[in-house]
């Protein structure tokens, strides 16, 4: 909201300055966002009179025209295409200054003389919308300095209001604010009742408890086609509205002064009555933006005997508003119940400062008021014949709050004791009638505070005007508490830092990713699509990291980096229910192994690098757990290096490269790897727990095998171990190679074994014995050729 | 023994002329070994009469500890001109870089986070976390935002399904822990929130941390000290800090905070619109109605709950001058929080 500062003082006892104001009602919870003059710094510039407008000799779009400053007449080049004879324009005179210190000085321009400028808004730094000379009214009196004429000496306050402050969406309540801030009066305008010349009155009904009060009154015979004084126009326009015509301007007014929205109707166009009622289900309404609404069912409407005429509190129709052929207006000044009408504009696509009021709420006690002071302007301006007022009620219209406030609760929110005087001090300034009890007081509240319903809405009134930064600053107190901690527990930034020390930058990405995309890379759609996306790349909840840090991989290849390694921690989104959105680590990895090294050349980075890496996650907790690496198929993986990861045979993850299909599609160049694991993949860790040392001698044995090249070491692995019995303490794969000499499809594998035992020395015969069985089961289970 | 002074200048000439340990070695054993010159001369004394061996013997051991001792030198030379030969032979370029990955980096929210999980956790805080698509029940009706409250406005929020949100901030955490936990309650919760927003200084994702205290005793004025002591540690200086009224549905007494500008030092500048101050965070007293739907009986318990966005925090404490680089994920602006 826009305020214009000189309008306020006009109800204050004591004018404000714009600054002081400024920094004041910031702190006190109205903050302002700007502080901005009226007009841009000029002067010189006079009102100036078009005599003459006549083509540039030499410049189509250059007219020479002749204009009186008042006192004589000058010819003066401009290139507005709305310069015309007759129009009143600002004037800028030879030696005028124009905001950014432009000065104004004869000129010849294209070969013609010229003795000042005529003037757009935006050159005198004015807010008006439209291209071109700024039009004056055509009683502007010539020659007056146009700072004077238009007032331009005022600071605009650019107020941004929370929610809860709709009683200061009007000059009044703004007025009655800053007065109770500073301690002064309010200086109110009498508003005496316009007493009826005519006997007419609307036949109203309220159908619906959303509007509770109903105040409306005919004027006939009024001048539609009258200008609205300029005044008005200026203060409308410092606030931000548009001048429509007289009729609106002043419901405009109204609701800017008053914080009261209005209507207008032309009786012309009413069948009957009017009503407040629920709209018919697929009843039609085009609105005065001339959009057709299809209202639905829970929608208030103004109606007649015969159909809607009005969006209640939102936006009058454009059959039944006022024209230039309009003689009889109905003047409206209802109260709408805030919850009903809240989201409806926005329902039909609509926000308006009527419905921006009605949604925040407005005085339930202000209706009649605002219809006096609208009368009194119209007959001011449009003339015409007022009738009686007529004033509907329903039971719906809110009563009166009062309010228990405990001065202790004051204390106790606030941890500091004020005097009871101040606190009753401050509550009467805001409007408040205080009666003593034995805790504190009952407060009857304003009926404009409609924000104020408990006693902790008091409390928050008195912190504020009493100042939140006089209130005092104290360190919590609380019992010293040591809580348990799990020792086993891995934590996320274990695993982080875990992947950061292996060289990985961690990325954060948009949990909405691109639906096609993630489709392709998945095969398989998101499971939750968000309604409405900022783009509709941006539409699928992820189901895998995968989709983002390959994006980010992208980027960076594009910004020229030649090796990334990111991963990133999230929720992927599986459902809408809490458990459906788990907590995944995923990383991805291309270009070479390491960092270029002088020591040699490097090497892509492989299967083994990133399977390297989820084993050192899983190794953070993995302690004594079954953890495997299957070959299994994922849509996204190569499927010769694709591998599902279990722990204690829950599948945790997958590793593997990036399908060369997709790798093709994304025009990634090298070889990409991507993991990814739930968190935590492998559960708890384990508490130690220790076990006696050995001090006799190890032995250690190799064993070199052929197989079949698609024998998996671990399965080997794994046979050797049940083979070895109790004593092998270590088994490792130290070699793997394939090769002519080894004959077709097979390969060869070397284990070490290292045997121990806790008590004594091993024989050669007993490891002997062990090997024995061992290259036998190998030979019975694989077909295993041991090596010599 | 005539000849001594001949023998010795022999044998000393020989030690000399010895090229390596080994060539010594052959000398030594050539006088000194078993079979050696000097050994058999001492070899032969038991030929001599008994009278003049003790004369002879001594003087063979004369010529035998010279030699030894030329030796024993010759040898301690050359094995330290060995040594010597093989530290220059084996000198490496030592500004050559080393082998091996260096740390990445977390990203700079993170890292922002962790720094105020640690500030917290201190005092005694505990970390909370919950689901990011969230009911409407939690993300706004639970927190005394009713269905269009106009305070919904303030948060433009993605819609997922009749009912279902992407969470618009990480109070439903608070919700879900106080309806689960007695109090007291000291709680922060981090985490990624929505708002259906994409401009130069909006991000439809971002990241907040906010905070929840319940206890029997609490007040505004501990609300106030926490808040100040978090932001004095987290800028690691004592900074101007200011309290603004205002209004959130969920607390009452509300509060926006303002920090004096750490750009500016309170002067004025592009950064805080030249108003020498930067709004970080909202904070408020638990408002009855939010604990009346958390189950918590708000005439013996109060609260207070502050939230803060992590980007607008990480901005100003490493001057990253636009919000969106958060979410490029660019490494060269990565690595610069390593």
């Amino acid at each position: 909201m826009q305020v214009s500062i000189a309008w306020l003082n006009e109800w204050l006892e004591k004018p404000v300055a714009a600054d002081a104001l400024a920094a004041q009602l910031t702190m006190a919870g109205l903050e302002v966002d700007a502080v901005v003059p009226a007009a841009g710094a000029f002067s010189g510039v006079v009102v100036g009179e078009i005599l003459s407008c006549d083509k540039h000799p030499e410049a189509d779009r250059l007219r020479v025209c002749q204009v009186s400053d008042g006192e004589k007449t000058l010819q003066v080049v401009c290139g507005a295409p709305n310069a015309a004879a007759g129009l009143k324009v600002p004037f800028a005179t030879v030696g005028a200054v124009l905001p950014g210190d432009k000065k104004i000085g004869q000129a010849k321009l294209r070969g013609v003389e010229s003795f000042g400028m005529l003037c757009g808004a935006s050159e005198l730094g004015i807010d008006v919308e439209g291209d071109g000379l700024f039009v004056l009214p055509a009683d502007a009196p010539v020659g007056e300095n146009l700072r004077a004429y238009l007032q331009l000496d005022d600071t605009l306050l650019e107020l941004d209001l929370t929610p809860n402050r709709g009683d200061c969406l009007g000059m009044r309540g703004l007025a009655r604010e800053v007065a109770a801030l500073n301690d002064m009066a309010l200086c109110e305008p009498a508003i005496p009742a316009v007493p009826a010349t005519i006997d007419a009155v609307p036949a109203i009904r309220l159908e619906s408890a959303a509007c509770p009060r109903y105040a409306g009154r005919l004027i006939r015979g009024v001048n539609a086609k009258a200008p609205s004084p300029l005044w008005m126009q200026e203060r409308l326009r410092r606030a931000g509205i548009r001048s429509i015509d007289a009729i609106v301007d002043v419901t405009n007014y109204i609701m800017l002064e008053l914080g009261q929205p209005m209507h207008a109707f032309d009786v012309a166009k009413l069948e009957g009555g009017v009503c407040a009622r629920m709209a018919r289900k697929d009843e039609r309404l085009v609105l005065l933006d001339g959009s057709e609404k299809t209202l639905s069912a829970d929608t208030l409407v103004i109606a007649d005997d015969n159909k809607a005429l009005a969006i209640a509190g939102v936006m009058g129709g454009e059959h039944s508003g006022v024209s230039e052929a309009t003689q009889d207006i109905l003047l409206e000044s209802a109260f709408f119940d805030a919850i009903a009408l809240a989201g409806k504009a926005r329902q039909y696509g609509l926000h308006t400062d009527s419905s921006h009021r009605f949604e925040r709420g407005v005085d339930p006690q202000g209706q009649c008021r605002a219809i006096e002071r609208a009368t009194r302007l119209l007959l001011d301006i449009v003339g015409g014949q007022a009738g009686p007022v007529v004033l509907v009620e329903s039971a719906a219209v809110p009563a009166d709050v009062t309010v228990g406030l405990r001065h202790d609760t004051i204390t106790r929110v606030l941890g500091v004791t004020l005097p009871h005087t101040e606190v009753a001090a401050v509550l009467e300034r805001l409007g408040c009638q205080l009666s003593a009890t034995g805790e504190g007081w009952q407060v009857a509240v304003p009926s404009w505070r409609f924000d104020i319903r408990r006693e902790v809405d008091l409390v928050e009134e008195v912190a504020r005007v009493y100042g939140y930064n006089r209130l005092p600053v104290a360190a919590p107190r609380y019992a010293m508490q040591l809580k348990p901690q799990s020792e086993t527990r891995v934590s996320e930034d274990r695993y982080r830092d875990c992947l950061v020390d292996r060289g990985y930058r961690e990325a954060i990405t948009y949990s909405f990713v691109d639906p096609a995309f993630q489709q392709r890379l998945l095969g398989r759609p998101a499971a939750v699509m968000v309604q409405n996306p900022i783009a509709s790349d941006m539409a699928a909840m992820r189901l895998s990291l995968w989709p983002g840090l390959l994006k980010a991989v992208l980027g960076n290849l594009h910004r020229q980096q030649q090796r990334v390694r990111l991963f990133e921690i999230g929720l992927v989104f599986e459902g809408q229910e809490a458990d459906q959105q788990p907590r995944r680590i995923a990383g991805v990895a291309c270009g070479l192994a390491q960092e270029p090294h002088w020591g040699g050349k490097g090497r892509p980075v492989d299967f083994f690098d990133a399977k390297g890496d989820v084993e050192a996650l899983l190794a953070l907790s993995g302690a004594g757990r079954d953890i495997r690496f299957e070959a299994a198929v994922n849509p996204s993986l190569h499927p010769g290096q694709s591998a599902c990861i279990r722990v204690d045979g829950q599948v945790v993850g997958w590793v593997g490269a990036l399908h060369p299909q997709l790798q093709q599609q994304l025009e990634l160049t090298g070889a990409t790897y991507l993991f990814e694991l739930s968190l935590n993949p492998s559960g708890s860790g384990k508490l130690p727990s220790f076990k006696n040392l050995s001090r006799f001698p190890e032995t250690r044995r190799d064993l070199a095998l052929v197989l079949d090249s698609t024998v998996p070491a671990q399965a080997v692995a794994d046979a050797m171990r049940e083979l070895a019995g109790e004593h092998l303490k270590a088994l490792d794969v130290f070699d793997q190679f394939t090769g002519a000499e080894l004959g077709e499809n097979k390969k060869s594998l070397g284990f070490a074994m290292v045997f121990q035992h806790p008590e004594r020395t091993l024989t050669d015969e007993e490891i002997t014995s062990v090997m024995d069985r061992i290259m036998q089961g190998m030979s019975d289970r694989f077909g295993a050729i041991v090596r010599t | 023994m005539d000849n001594r002074e001949a023998w010795v200048a022999e044998a000393l000439a020989a030690v000399a002329a010895a090229g390596s340990v080994a060539d010594l070695e052959q000398v030594r054993v050539g006088w000194l070994g078993k079979k050696g010159r000097v050994t058999e001369l001492l070899k032969a004394l038991g030929q001599l009469p008994a009278e003049e061996r003790p004369a002879a013997g001594a003087e063979i051991n004369v010529v035998k500890e010279q030699i030894q001792q030329a030796i024993t030198e010759r040898r301690d030379a050359l094995e330290a001109a060995a040594i010597g030969e093989r530290l220059s032979r084996e000198r490496v370029d030592v500004s050559l870089p080393g082998r091996g990955e260096l740390p990445g980096s977390l990203h700079p929210v993170t890292r922002t986070i962790r720094r105020m999980r640690a500030f917290f956790e201190q005092a005694g805080f505990d970390v909370a976390e919950g689901p990011e698509i969230e009911t409407d029940y939690y993300n706004f009706e639970a927190l005394n935002i009713p269905a269009h409250h106009p305070a919904r406005a303030m948060h433009d929020t993605f819609y997922v399904d009749e009912g279902r949100v992407l969470r618009t901030h990480t109070s439903p955490v608070q919700i879900r822990v106080m309806q689960s936990a007695q109090p007291p309650i000291r709680i922060i919760c981090p985490g990624r929130v929505y708002r259906c927003d994409s401009d130069v200084t909006h991000t439809p994702m971002f990241h907040q941390v906010e905070g929840l205290l319940v206890d029997e005793h609490t007040s505004f004025a501990e609300l106030k000290g926490v808040v100040q002591d978090f932001l004095a540690a987290f800028f690691e200086k004592p900074l101007g800090v200011r309290f603004r009224p205002s209004y959130f549905p969920f607390t009452e007494p509300s509060a926006e905070v303002d920090i004096e500008c750490v750009i500016c030092g309170g002067s004025g500048c592009r950064v805080c619109k030249h108003s020498g101050w930067l709004e970080v965070m909202g904070c408020g007293m638990v408002h009855p109605e939010v604990f009346r739907h958390a189950g918590i009986d708000s005439d013996r318990y109060q609260g207070f709950a502050f939230g803060m966005g992590v980007e607008r925090l990480a901005m100003l404490r490493y001057g990253v001058n636009d919000l969106r680089l958060f979410f490029e994920n660019d490494i060269d602006f990565l690595k610069q929080f390593a």
